[in-house]
């Protein structure tokens, strides 16, 4: 990798956009620097499930012609972004993690790829997540994990962990992600990055696989809320294909991100989520950015949301029930894998074979769980109460957005922690999620983006906001706002603090080796 | 503690068409009865009077025009499949010996 290569990577997918407009580098020399960068560094982090690099050189190659001859693009045109397996791609497989769907190449594109191919956008490969998105670690990937860019020994976060390590690893300015119950937003907290987690119904889900549906959004995954932002504005609006899809016409989140003010903004800290069970250093970054937005002329309020404690233990129950009847579509008939048992048998002899050898450990646990949550006896105990308990978390949620614009916590309790810490202790895993579930079981928008490192260990923080149904802006405003204000205070990005994965690559370039 | 059994794992794993084994059935029970331990507690704030949300965001039931529109050729529907004839997913017995 040459050394104007070094430098592509580490712009920001606005500055790449920027010299592509201008000419001053090509989509080819950007998604080469791109593959170039998986190519050196992805054994170790293992972001990508599959990369295309002839295809999207290819692509790239298209643009530049289409540009060259004068067409007026759009001003993403040419970036490289990278796909979340659980999102359909008709030129590449779509495995969502699993065995069950391994090498399975899908017969259409999800409506987010058709827009980001029609704004000329390169998808260059598909990131690693946990098996149909179940999973806060990457581990319960079929595949193997993800590695944290900022220790490989740790968790990368998840479900969309290879996403958010693309991102921090400089293998993608840009890719997308899907949060159910944080699948964005926590791994942007443990990798330095930015995601975001739309309205429910802002972004089409036609084509995501999906694991529960009242709770799945897809959203972009990016290294800066404005990056986010210029994602946000090319996916989202109505779809015909999704009828859950709003109809509502958008702002421009880019624009929310220019004009980011957080002067008079209300802004409220929950106060569930500010203490006991958070790591030390996460609370201190927290508090510290908090001190900053005030600084700028923000309100800080307290709210409270009282059910909070019941919204994990109801979204372990929706979710699961979702995915039972959900993943029933894996029956060894029309796609994915099929096993015979010895000896033959019936086609349900089949399916019960494929869907044993198919499927891992935690789609096995979430679809039993699901099932019982559901059967005959246990509905109106279980999924019925869950249910009632997320309009419980609603009302929390309409009465606090009465006393504040915006909403504010730390984006999960804890830093980071070590690959294989938590695998034997579902719960434990499952309670990483008590700060970002409750945005899914109201359908609400969420944004997490870096304050800093963690004094004891460090390793990043992250920030969440959350807003309103339907004010994603309101997300971009304060993300973008409190992002500049704390690289104004540090004099650089909190990304460029990550450490280098590829040491050789700079001074063999200095040295001209390459 | 709950009372989640080994026999009613097994009953579960059938309907959910999952061939586990008795190992899988082992931890599933304990892992099971823990988590069911967890989250019964949304019974506590579930009293009657409070109504349950199917959906985050209210929204009508959709329909679209009764037009044709684009779909998968039959060759595009079987190009995943593991097995079929050229027309048709072609699939083992539907029914048992027994039944």
């Amino acid at each position: 990798m040459g050394h104007h290569e070094h430098e592509l990577i580490r712009l920001s997918a606005a500055a790449l956009a920027e010299k592509l407009g201008s000419g001053e580098v090509s989509s080819v020399e950007a998604t080469k620097a791109h593959l170039d960068r998986i190519a050196a560094v992805d054994g170790e982090v293992h972001a990508f499930l599959h990369t295309a690099p002839e295809a999207s050189l290819a692509t790239a190659a298209a643009i530049d012609a289409r540009r060259a001859a004068g067409e007026e693009l759009h001003p993403l045109a040419g970036v490289p972004i990278a796909i979340k397996d659980v999102i359909v791609t008709n030129d590449m497989p779509t495995t969502s993690g699993s065995k069950i769907l391994e090498g399975w190449v899908p017969p259409y594109d999800a409506t987010v790829m058709v827009k980001l191919r029609a704004a000329g956008l390169i998808p260059i490969g598909k990131t690693n997540m946990d098996e149909f998105a179940m999973g806060s670690s990457t581990e319960h990937s079929a595949y193997g994990p993800t590695h944290n860019p900022w220790d490989l020994e740790r968790i990368p976060g998840g479900s969309g962990g290879g996403s958010a390590a693309a991102v921090a690893s400089f293998e993608a300015p840009l890719a997308l992600g899907s949060d159910t119950g944080g699948s964005i937003r926590q791994p942007a907290h443990v990798t330095g990055t930015v995601g975001v987690k739309p309205t429910y119904g802002g972004v089409s889900r036609y084509g995501a696989i999906a694991l529960a549906s009242s709770l799945d959004q897809i959203g972009p995954v990016s290294r800066t809320v404005l990056d986010s932002a210029m994602l946000h504005d090319v996916i989202a609006g109505h779809d015909p294909f999704d009828s859950t899809s709003l109809t509502d016409a958008w702002p421009s989140m880019a624009e929310a991100v220019r004009r980011a003010d957080v002067k008079g903004l209300k802004i409220g800290v929950i106060q569930q989520l500010d203490g006991e069970g958070f790591q030390t250093g996460v609370l201190e970054r927290f508090r510290e950015a908090l001190d900053v937005l005030a600084a700028a002329g923000a309100e800080i309020v307290d709210v409270s949301l009282p059910s909070l404690e019941y919204a994990i233990a109801a979204y372990y129950l929706i979710m699961p029930a979702e995915a039972s009847s959900n993943l029933a579509k894996f029956d060894s008939v029309r796609f994915g894998l099929r096993v015979n048992p010895p000896g033959g048998g019936t086609v349900e002899d089949v399916m019960s074979a494929t869907r044993e050898a198919g499927f891992g450990a935690e789609a096995k646990r979430r679809i039993i769980l699901g099932t019982y949550a559901l059967s005959a006896g246990y509905y109106d105990a279980y999924y019925g109460s869950a249910q009632k308990v997320r309009t419980l978390v609603q009302r929390d949620f309409a009465a606090a957005f009465e006393q504040a614009d915006v909403l504010v916590s730390p984006t999960a309790p804890t830093t980071a922690f070590k690959l294989g810490q938590n695998t034997g202790d579902p719960m434990a895993m499952y309670l990483n999620d008590i700060a970002t579930i409750p945005a899914n079981l109201a359908g609400i928008p969420g944004i997490s983006l870096p304050v800093g490192l963690a004094r004891e260990d460090g390793l990043p923080v992250g920030i969440q906001f959350l807003a309103p149904a339907r004010e994603d802006a309101r997300l971009y405003n304060v993300g973008g706002a409190l992002e500049a204000l704390l690289e104004q205070a540090w004099g650089h990005t909190l990304i460029s603090l990550a450490p280098d994965l590829a040491p050789g690559e700079m001074a063999a370039a200095q040295e001209g080796a390459v | 503690m709950s009372e989640i059994t080994q026999e009613q794992v097994a009953h579960l794993a059938n309907l959910a068409r999952i061939a586990l084994t008795p190992q899988e059935i082992e931890s599933l029970t304990s892992e099971l009865g823990s988590i069911v331990d967890n989250v019964a507690k949304v019974s506590e704030v579930a009293t009657p009077d409070v109504p349950a949300t199917s959906h985050p965001i209210p929204l009508q039931n959709v329909y679209r025009d009764d037009e044709p529109g684009v779909t998968l050729t039959s060759e595009q529907a079987l190009a995943g499949a593991p097995d079929h004839d050229g027309s048709r997913f072609r699939v083992t017995a539907i029914l048992g010996e027994e039944q």
